[in-house]
């Protein structure tokens, strides 16, 4: 997939680093937000309510402790557009009720014929008995399209090339339920959008929604669509409203955006989505790979990574008190710091979890050279047996050497990790008895041999 | 003479007067003024990017211009004009049917090209449409042999209209049934080959190549270029890549009757300047019109 909202990927970088105060910062990153989801077809209006929310947001809220102001702010972003997208589940494609009768409406050429016959494959796949039917009888071969469809995928179809198209559904159901007895109902609808000599469609599409009730009305929208999508989802949903929302063509370059006003639209939820013209070319909306994508994903997923650290770094304080409590820590809490520690990067702002760290006065190439530390340390641990992580003092010279060895590092790696672990507990020991308040400890004074 | 006079000092007057409630237009406050507007641009799906080309356009042509003191509205105005004169770049030089026939080239082979569902078939049929009612003879060549019923669509547009029509099979290669069409047009002296593609994304590279490979067989006298109205900022991405693999030499607009604002047509006349020949505004076969840059602006600006 192409990246949605490219350049939003170098925004929240340069705002990561930027040196303006908290609320500049703010303003000059609403600025950018705003210009790159117009640039993403996002209608102007939903982008200036959202931003609105947002820098609101931003200003207002406290970051959670360990987090830089800014990042919050990027974490607020992401929040507000997966909510629009029903949170961060993904949703449930299956049907609720039986029959499961689905609506396909949409603007003409959006991929509605093209989507029904995906959704037959997907529904037939997961095992249900689907049944496609056409109420086209407008645009032609629509009958034959979605037929020569139904027949690639093996299920059955209905369809008439004329008539009143809420006749021709009403008959789809009935011969549907009762002569193949399918369980998922898929209806195919012409393709209109309503405006000026096309008014009467959107009392047609009414029609045929009311004469079978689907448990479903979805709507087809293209992704390359422009800003009119908000006001035409807004009719499609007056006139039968909008359960769920597919978008198509995303195989293409368009960013998508429409899809969001839609959703802002008519409320309703993203479900699946359409890359490519072939009938498996149906994917489950993951709500957090599209915002990723609209973000511009990997920082975006990184940073997000980082806020799921944090929730744990609870734990990590958790176990550290204990073990300032018992006056011992063993292996496995230095392993779940050192892991934690990794998530929450860059060091310099979670020194503090490591026990005795934070008292130190470390220089930026110092930090640097504990990054590296940390990566070997964490090999090595994951190198070592049951018995070693419960008990390191039996860590002899060969085991020491099986555990370069296992882990790709060196033997003085493993003594230092080793000096470390000892280190602490000496220090947790005597700030138990009172002996020690904490000092500067130099970590080269942790080195092995070479220390 | 008396008049003569009087009209020297009519002129004069003027100037005068000129002078007094007329200051010259500059980049800033056009630049204001292009800023409030640029929102109605953007509500219009003229591409982002093209923003900034399209202020420097505004600014070579306007800046230094003599406006009201007075009336702000002035600048709208100029603006409005301005902007007309850009999109009337790329409105036709004559029409299409005109072109065809003062050609004397015989059959003319067009191609039809575009992404999925913007409406190449019909278009197709609506310009079939025209050629027969101009007395021209239009052969309908249905080299999308991919998507389902394509073929069907296409013959049935075909038989409504009475123009005769070239199937091809579905899954062969559409040089082949496009490169036997011209043949088969040329035999029955027909006019004009009408070549219907299969939709596709213009950065598939596959069916990228497999378009190159029709017009590298049947050389069109021209290529057509189906564009959405709806489209929003992807349209430049469509004009470029198809203009940079595969070419076109033509626009048609559709579905303009969606109350789409057509602010693509801005987009084209300012980055890629080739002509939009017509522009769809309904199902029906008349509803093919020519392209006026009067009608957008109107649109865009209201
Ligand atoms: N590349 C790509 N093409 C798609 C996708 N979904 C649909 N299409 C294509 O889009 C075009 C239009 O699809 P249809 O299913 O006919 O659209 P429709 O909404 O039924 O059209 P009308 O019935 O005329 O309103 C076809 O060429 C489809 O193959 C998709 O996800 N990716
Ligand atoms: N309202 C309106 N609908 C149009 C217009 N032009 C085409 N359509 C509709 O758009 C839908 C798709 O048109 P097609 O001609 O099948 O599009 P296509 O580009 O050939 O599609 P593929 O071959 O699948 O890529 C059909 O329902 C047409 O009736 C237009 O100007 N206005
Ligand atoms: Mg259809
Ligand atoms: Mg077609």
């Amino acid at each position: 997939m192409t990246t949605v909202f490219g350049k939003i990927r170098d925004l929240v970088s340069s705002f990561l680093r930027s040196s303006e105060s908290y609320e500049e910062a703010v303003n000059s990153f609403i600025r950018e937000l705003q210009k790159e989801m117009i640039k993403a077809d996002v209608n102007v209006k939903v982008v200036f309510e959202l931003s609105a929310r947002i820098k609101e947001r931003a200003l207002k809220e406290e970051p959670p402790e360990g987090v830089l102001r800014r990042e919050w702010f990027v974490k607020i972003v992401y929040d507000e557009l997966s909510r629009l997208f029903g949170g961060d589940v993904a949703p449930d494609p299956y049907p609720k009720s039986f029959p499961w009768i689905i609506l396909l409406v949409g603007v003409q050429g959006s991929g509605k014929t093209t989507t029904a016959g995906k959704l037959a494959l997907f529904y037939k796949k997961r095992g249900y008995r689907v049944g496609l039917a056409t109420t086209d009888t407008y645009r032609p071969a629509a009958y034959d399209q979605l037929k020569q469809i139904a027949e690639t995928i093996g299920v059955p179809f209905y369809g008439e090339k004329s008539g009143d198209p809420a006749e021709i559904a009403r008959k789809a159901v009935a011969t549907l339920l009762n002569e193949y007895s399918c369980d998922v109902i898929i209806i195919d609808t012409a393709g209109r959008h309503g405006y000026g000599k096309e008014e009467s469609l959107l009392m047609e599409m009414k029609e045929i929604a009311e004469a079978i009730k689907p448990s479903e009305v979805i709507l087809v929208i293209d992704s390359s669509i422009g800003q009119k999508a908000y006001e035409l989802a807004k009719k499609f949903n007056e006139w039968t409203p909008i359960g769920s929302i597919v978008i198509t063509k995303l195989d293409g370059t368009a960013r998508g955006g429409g899809a969001l006003s839609a959703v802002v639209a008519t409320g309703a939820r993203i479900k699946f989505i359409g890359d490519g013209e072939k009938l498996e070319d149906l994917e489950v909306f993951n709500p957090r790979k599209f915002v990723a994508r609209i973000l511009g994903l990997g920082d975006l997923e990184s940073l997000l990574e980082k806020f799921k650290a944090i929730e744990e770094s609870d734990e990590v304080r958790k176990r550290l008190e204990r073990a300032i409590a018992l006056g011992r820590i063993s292996m496995r809490d230095i392993y779940h710091q050192l892991k934690s520690i990794k998530k929450l990067g860059p060091l310099r702002k979670v020194i503090d979890l490591v026990p005795g760290f934070s008292m130190l006065k470390l220089g930026d190439d110092m930090l640097k050279g504990s990054e590296k530390k940390i990566d070997s340390w964490i090999a090595i641990i994951e190198s070592m047996t049951y018995d070693e992580l419960d008990d390191p003092s039996i860590i002899d010279r060969s085991r020491v050497r099986r555990l370069a060895i296992g882990s790709g590092r060196t033997v003085n790696d493993v003594r230092e990790l080793l000096n470390y672990y000892e280190l602490i507990n000496k220090m947790l020991k005597d700030l138990k008895r009172g002996k020690l308040r904490l000092k500067g400890v130099d970590l080269s004074r942790l080195g092995g041999e070479a220390g | 003479m008396f008049k003569k006079i009087r009209g020297v000092f009519q002129n004069i007057a003027n100037k005068i007067a000129d002078v007094v409630s007329k200051k010259e237009l500059t980049e800033e406050e056009l630049k204001k003024v292009f800023d409030e507007m640029e929102l109605s641009l953007v509500e219009s799906d003229v591409a982002y990017e093209a923003l900034p080309a399209l202020f420097d356009e505004l600014k070579k042509k306007l800046v230094g211009a003599k406006v009201s003191r007075f009336d702000s509205s002035e600048v709208m105005e100029l603006i409005k004009e301005a902007l007309v004169d850009i999109i009337a770049r790329v409105e036709p030089k004559e029409d299409l049917v005109d072109l065809i026939r003062s050609s004397g080239v015989r059959p003319f082979i067009i191609v039809f090209l575009g992404v999925n569902g913007v409406g190449k078939t019909t278009t197709i049929a609506k310009v079939a449409n025209k050629l027969l009612k101009a007395g021209m003879k239009p052969i309908i060549v249905a080299a999308d042999t991919f998507r389902a019923g394509a073929q069907e669509q296409l013959a049935l547009h075909a038989e409504r209209l009475g123009v005769p029509f070239f199937k091809g099979k579905y899954g062969a290669d559409p040089a082949a049934v496009a490169k036997d069409a011209v043949i088969y047009a040329t035999k029955k002296g027909l006019d004009v080959v009408l070549v219907d593609t299969a939709g596709r994304m213009h950065v598939d590279v596959d069916l990228v190549e497999e378009l190159r490979k029709v017009v590298r067989v049947v050389k069109p006298h021209m290529r057509i270029l189906v564009l959405d109205a709806l489209t929003g900022n992807d349209s430049l991405e469509q004009l470029r890549y198809f203009d940079s693999n595969v070419g076109f030499d033509a626009v048609i607009l559709t579905k303009m009757d969606a109350d789409a604002r057509g602010g693509c047509a801005l987009t084209l006349s300012v980055l890629l300047r080739k002509p939009i020949i017509y522009v769809g505004t309904g199902q029906g076969y008349d509803d093919l019109e020519l392209f006026r840059a009067k009608m957008i602006v109107e649109k865009i600006l209201g």
